[in-house]
């Protein structure tokens, strides 16, 4: 289990207010709307939701890699002081796969398949950092055999149909490692593998993390991969950032009712056999038929009246900076439910 | 893959066999006799009996075909029932013409289709997009002898810039000049049809491409759109296209025929016109052979070249 950095921790990633539109036939929708979090200098910050709760579209916002109908309408993303929301695609190319790299869902169609697994993997230090062909193939091998890929110098002239989908998975973990990037930002990287390879590449990222101190955006559903990788938490609901704070509060004090009933949802190794889970009611919100006010307060325990016509801000509690930011009218400043 | 194409060559060997004698059966199955085109109106029966027992086609059809088959066997297509030319000897004089015209424009159909394609997938759904959609549409569409008149009429009757037919100015030697304006009418028409076919396969198979996870991954590592567009997306999209190759080579014989007929282009495909009026069997078949193992060849081909192109095709 890794540890919390110290709140001082330098803020290397800075997203607030974060909102994106998409065109689409049925008219604009938008799948991210009003994210905020930050990550410091080698954590891990674990985005997690539903799907469709714009886990995957906020961190396609930071890279600038939203398709063409998409774009940012409000909102900064601050990377080393730079905000990347604003940048012009020349400059953001020269951070994407440099100071920035992503890892994707899908192991098996995230390579291509007609060039040799070398080639891609020193096709981004040829460009980055102006390795010679030689010298990028040798630390594509070296690269290899980092993330746990026997027979390295033979698979480095392969094309990727010769390789399991963890071996992908793994490749591309090296291609994400290759330029030495400050923040790497991990789509799902274990979704679609099996659960004992799952846990390797789990094992693999958590190692080569703490050995390079590359933080780590990584987006998940699943609650039992958060326990395993976050120093943070932010969890997602209907393109909103809800609950914001570190792995061990959240576990332990939820705030946020879609919080608390989300991990309510899902069994404990101490549940007794036979006990039913509790499942959240209702459904999550169409993006083309928002409810006013809180998103969440379709299914919400405790809605208000307040929560109707009031979108509820995502408000610090307590004194510490950041430490613990709630979306939510039950709250005061201090973190006590507020009589109603 | 050496195994895989001797089992290839001889599973053809059948299928060219097939094909002889279904060409054969079809050309004795035309109605009149080519004895009718050698004589004069006023000759007696008895002299269509020598006229068709001198050209063997006074057996039943079978045995003419065994015939056929037992001469191919010595490397002997027979002779030509117009002029008593060897048909071996009539076919290379035709065939340089033929492979000039074929060969220059499958390559200027696709030099000029593939970045045409990958142009208007990179701008799709506008107004350029459409343009070369509805060209392309249209160039499919058009029939080569419509084409090909229309081209003589505008650019060699109307504005003089070409000759309208024939290979070479007579008595004018011949020059690389005087060939080039002679091939470049013929060679538009036989191109239109397979660049405005090739365009469409290139435009869809490179948005195909662009969708690919792959594409997004190379966008990811910072890459340049030429560079994505040339590297990643090109050498995929182009694994459907060179399926196409061979389809479009038989295409390419077919419209041969016609081109070289309008354009007067002494090649293969006005030899089989003139055959074909003049009932020569023995050129036809020959013709019809040579054409079956182009089409068989180029099929080979394209599966050679399937799996140069895809690392994941391996043939055993």
């Amino acid at each position: 289990m890794s540890v919390t950095p110290p709140v001082t921790a330098s803020t290397l990633l800075r997203v607030d207010g974060l909102r994106t539109e998409f065109t689409t036939d049925q008219g604009p929708i938008t799948p991210v709307d009003g994210v905020g979090f930050t990550v410091a200098a080698g954590e891990t910050l674990c985005l997690v939701g539903e799907s469709g709760s714009g886990k995957s579209v906020s961190a396609l916002s930071i890279m600038g890699l939203l398709a063409g109908n998409g774009r940012i309408t409000e909102g900064s993303v601050m990377f080393e002081g730079q905000d990347l929301a604003g940048l012009p695609e020349p400059e953001l190319r020269r951070i994407r796969g440099h100071a920035i790299a992503m890892i994707f869902q899908e192991p098996m169609t995230s390579l291509n398949p007609v060039l040799t697994i070398g080639d891609q993997l020193a096709e981004t230090m040829i460009l980055h950092l102006g390795l010679t062909k030689a010298e990028a193939r040798q630390r594509a091998i070296e690269l290899l055999e980092k993330v746990g890929i026997p027979r390295a110098g033979a698979v480095v002239d392969d094309h990727p149909h010769r390789l399991s989908g963890g071996m992908r998975q793994r490749v591309m973990i090296a291609m994400a490692l290759s330029c030495r990037p400050k923040l790497i930002i991990a789509d799902e990287p274990t979704t679609a593998l099996d659960v004992t390879i799952q846990a390797q590449i789990l094992r693999l990222m958590r190692e080569l993390s703490a050995e390079t101190g590359t933080a780590t955006i990584f987006i998940t559903h699943d609650l039992g991969v958060v326990a395993e990788m976050a120093d943070r938490v932010a969890v997602m609901y209907a393109g909103q950032v809800v609950e914001e704070t570190d792995v061990y509060t959240l576990f332990d004090q939820p705030k946020h009712p879609y919080t608390v009933a989300l991990l309510r949802s899902i069994p404990h190794i101490t549940t007794p056999a036979g006990d039913r889970l509790t499942p959240i009611s209702g459904s999550v919100p169409s993006l083309l038929h928002l409810p006013t006010g809180c998103r969440f307060r379709e299914r919400c325990p405790h809605a208000m009246d307040r929560c109707t016509t009031e979108l509820p801000a995502l408000r610090p509690l307590g004194e510490g900076e950041g430490t613990h930011s709630v979306r939510c009218w039950l709250y005061d400043e201090t973190g006590t439910a507020v009589s109603v | 893959m050496v195994t895989y194409l001797i089992r290839r060559i001889l599973i053809g060997i059948p299928v060219l066999l097939g094909v002889t004698l279904i060409n054969f059966l079809i050309i004795n199955l035309a109605p009149g006799s080519p004895a009718d085109l050698y004589l004069s109106p006023t000759a007696t029966p008895e002299d269509v009996a020598r006229t068709e027992t001198a050209l063997g086609l006074d057996k039943p059809v079978f045995v003419q075909y065994l015939n056929w088959l037992t001469q191919l066997l010595h490397g002997n297509l027979g002779v030509s029932f117009q002029n008593r030319e060897p048909v071996t000897q009539l076919i290379a004089d035709r065939i340089g013409p033929t492979l000039l015209l074929m060969g220059t424009s499958l390559v200027i159909a696709y030099l000029v289709a593939i970045p045409i394609g990958i142009f208007a997938a990179r701008r799709r759904n506008t107004a350029a997009d459409y343009g070369v959609v509805g060209a392309s549409f249209l160039g499919i569409s058009v029939p080569h002898f419509f084409l090909g008149l229309a081209m003589i009429y505008v650019f060699a009757l109307t504005l003089g810039w070409f000759p309208t037919g024939g290979m070479v100015t007579l008595g004018r030697g011949g020059g690389f000049a005087d060939r080039v304006s002679h091939l470049v009418l013929p060679v538009v028409v036989l191109a239109t049809g397979v660049a405005a076919g090739m365009v469409r396969y290139v435009r869809s198979s490179m948005i195909d491409a662009f969708g690919q996870d792959y594409i997004r991954t190379a966008k990811a590592k910072g890459l340049g759109a030429s560079v994505i567009t040339n590297k990643h997306a090109l050498r995929n999209a182009l694994i459907p296209v060179v399926t196409v190759i061979g389809i479009d080579l038989s295409a390419l014989i077919g419209g041969a025929i016609v081109t070289e007929q309008i354009f007067q282009w002494p090649g293969i495909g006005l030899l089989t016109i003139q055959s074909i009026g003049a009932r020569d069997y023995a050129v036809l078949m020959g013709i019809n052979l040579i054409a079956a193992i182009a089409v068989f060849a180029a099929n080979l081909l394209t599966d050679i070249a399937y799996a140069v192109v895809d690392p994941r095709v391996a043939y055993a």
